[in-house]
């Protein structure tokens, strides 16, 4: 299935302290935190992106903190989908456990501010609508494409032990 | 074919021999989680409909980063974290009783175990031999619950480390120099391993400096192998009896190998706003830099000997007029051998607004945030724009003698004419 949505750019080593600034961290509602998403990367990103838009950035997105506020703070805030070159060890991971689909291009410089994207994670594609272009994204891991489709690390862990509240 | 320290750590805890690629679930010792991640972490644990903690006497729930807490919202959170403590009997290490990684290696992690936490600097730890590595909320959540996680067992970057600090030079340099050089994402899903004569030769506190900052270059663990060094940090403890040796075999497999000397290096300081973006103290960028707040602390240098080296540079000094300093020792055993020592007196006789043990000013939440424009050179880890609570302030890292050398002078300054 494909994804659709706008393009919007950063650069390298976007740190989970641009993505959600500590001092927004004294609350866990998702929807509060969401208010602030990219706050110190860009000011006005929450204003302008409409549900489903797609964030593309460079190197070593989401380095710094473990906070898991920061994948969070993405998915909810509406964006379908991260793009970049590479990710943080620690957001990857947390990215996967909290179900917002993330791949990693190294064809990510490609794409400018605005491009219309299309995204087929299944396949590994990107369509560039604006551009006419294509680019492929790296291959998941099995044991993470696990996790995707039993829907994040709780689901999968409620799967295994029956439990769940 | 030889294991790397790391491969060997995680074989002994999934009973199965694996190598870098592997993906396992494998049985932790320890887990910890803050202020911040922990009530995140407690949802998700009775999301998932547990009421029980896997290891209740090694899961530490720590109250660090908001110590005392400055704001009801916090101090809400720490009620969540203590009544689950109360429910499920895991450790709650109460404010002032000082920051996680710092507390972990002192009273929890032995070499050999696995150690997860839900904060990025957990790989602190991987300064005893121990597999100790940083996570969000919910795995460290499925941790506590199952005592069991997920890894891919990482490739391994060896760091050969060789010759003698001089003068007024610290590992804090060595380590800023090596995120200098490889980058902010230089060993990105990798172990780094430290070893070489330089490391055999390092006190227990600075190889704590170096595996803390291995996230800073995109780590998954900064490991060292476990020595007499490590014995006697642990005997000291009472914990003599946990001491196992953990080395990588002669023949391990690594992905890339960095020979460093450290003879050659100079002081050296992270500029605003990105770790690896270093200078060292001779370079023109470093002259005349007016610094507002010197921040001394933080699981990277807030350890005695830290305090001890600033100390001895600020006794019978006074303060730059226009520059304060702030000293937030890293733990409670900390604070007790600096008020014991004379070390507090020293700091309170020079000038310096002395903090409550914990993570203080480095994550921005109290304690000491920025104003518009102002600069901070800290001891600390990180100095993303921002983390100290301020878009508007500027982060320069250093070690705990460029921060001492800094505080009377009120400009970034070489610490090398007071020692």
């Amino acid at each position: 299935m494909e994804i659709k949505g706008t393009a919007w750019k950063f650069n390298d080593n976007i740190d989970t302290d641009a993505i959600i600034p500590a001092r927004y961290l004294n609350t866990s509602d998702p929807q509060e935190v969401a208010k602030h998403c990219m706050e110190d990367a860009d000011p006005e990103f929450v204003g302008k992106i409409k549900n489903g838009d797609i964030i593309v950035a460079g190197r070593n997105f989401g380095c710094g903190s473990s906070r898991e506020h920061a994948p969070i703070a993405i998915k909810v805030a509406g964006i379908s989908c991260v793009i970049a070159k590479s990710f943080a060890r620690i957001f990857y991971r947390n990215s996967f456990n909290m179900g917002l689909m993330i791949l990693e291009c190294a064809e990510a410089d490609n794409i400018t501010e605005l491009d219309e994207l299309g995204v087929d994670p299944e396949k590994g594609i990107i369509t560039n609508y604006t551009k006419d272009e294509e680019y492929t994204t790296s291959p998941v891991p099995p044991f993470m494409k696990q996790l995707i489709e039993d829907g994040g690390l709780m689901k999968h862990v409620i799967k295994k032990t029956g439990l769940g509240a | 074919m030889g294991k790397t320290i790391v491969e060997k750590i995680i074989s002994a805890h999934t009973g199965k021999e694996v190598s870098a690629g592997d993906f396992v679930v494998a049985d932790v010792d320890v887990v910890l989680a803050q202020d911040g991640t922990g009530p995140l972490a407690v949802r998700q644990i009775e999301k998932m409909g547990f009421d029980t903690a896997a290891l209740p006497e090694k899961t530490v729930l720590f109250l660090d980063h908001a110590a005392p807490s400055p704001k009801k919202e916090l101090s809400n959170d720490h009620i969540t974290l203590r009544n689950f403590a109360r429910k499920t009997g895991v450790q709650v290490s109460d404010i002032g009783d000082g920051v996680c990684h710092q507390v972990i290696p002192e009273k929890y992690l032995n070499p050999g175990e696995i150690l997860i936490g839900a904060d990025s600097h957990t790989c602190t730890g991987g300064a005893l031999g121990a597999f100790a590595t940083g996570m969000g909320s919910t795995d460290v959540g499925v941790g506590i619950a199952m005592g069991k996680t997920w890894l891919r067992v990482p490739e391994t970057f060896l760091f050969r480390i060789t010759g003698e600090f001089q003068k007024g030079v610290y590992p804090k340099d060595l380590i800023l120099h090596i995120i200098g050089t490889i980058g902010a994402d230089g060993a990105t899903y990798k172990a780094m391993e430290f070893a070489g004569p330089a490391i055999k030769a390092m006190e227990m506190t600075d190889r704590m400096t170096l595996s803390n900052m291995a996230v800073e270059a995109g780590a998954k663990c900064g490991l060292i192998a476990s020595d007499a060094v490590t014995k006697t940090f642990l005997v000291e403890r009472g914990r003599g009896d946990k001491f196992v040796s953990i080395t990588a075999d002669e023949d391990a497999v690594y992905e890339k190998v960095f020979d460093i000397d450290v003879s050659g290096l100079k002081p050296t300081i992270s500029f605003p706003h990105k770790v690896d973006n270093t200078r060292t103290i001779d370079s023109p960028d470093c002259a005349g830099v007016k610094i507002d707040q010197v921040f001394i602390g933080t699981c990277t240098n807030g350890r005695i000997k830290d305090l001890r080296i600033a100390a001895g540079m600020l006794k019978g000094r006074k303060r730059h007029p226009d520059t304060r300093l702030i000293v937030t020792p890293a733990s409670r055993e900390i604070y007790g051998q600096a008020l014991e020592e004379g070390v507090l007196k020293i700091f309170n006789d020079f000038g310096a607004s002395i903090n409550t043990p914990g993570c203080g000013a480095c994550v921005g939440v109290h304690q000491g945030a920025l104003g518009d424009g102002e600069r901070c050179l800290a001891t600390q880890n990180r100095n993303f724009q921002g983390r100290m609570g301020n878009t508007k302030g500027f982060i320069y890292l250093a070690s705990p003698a460029v921060a001492a050398a800094t505080a009377i002078e009120g400009v970034i300054a070489d610490p090398r004419k007071y020692l």
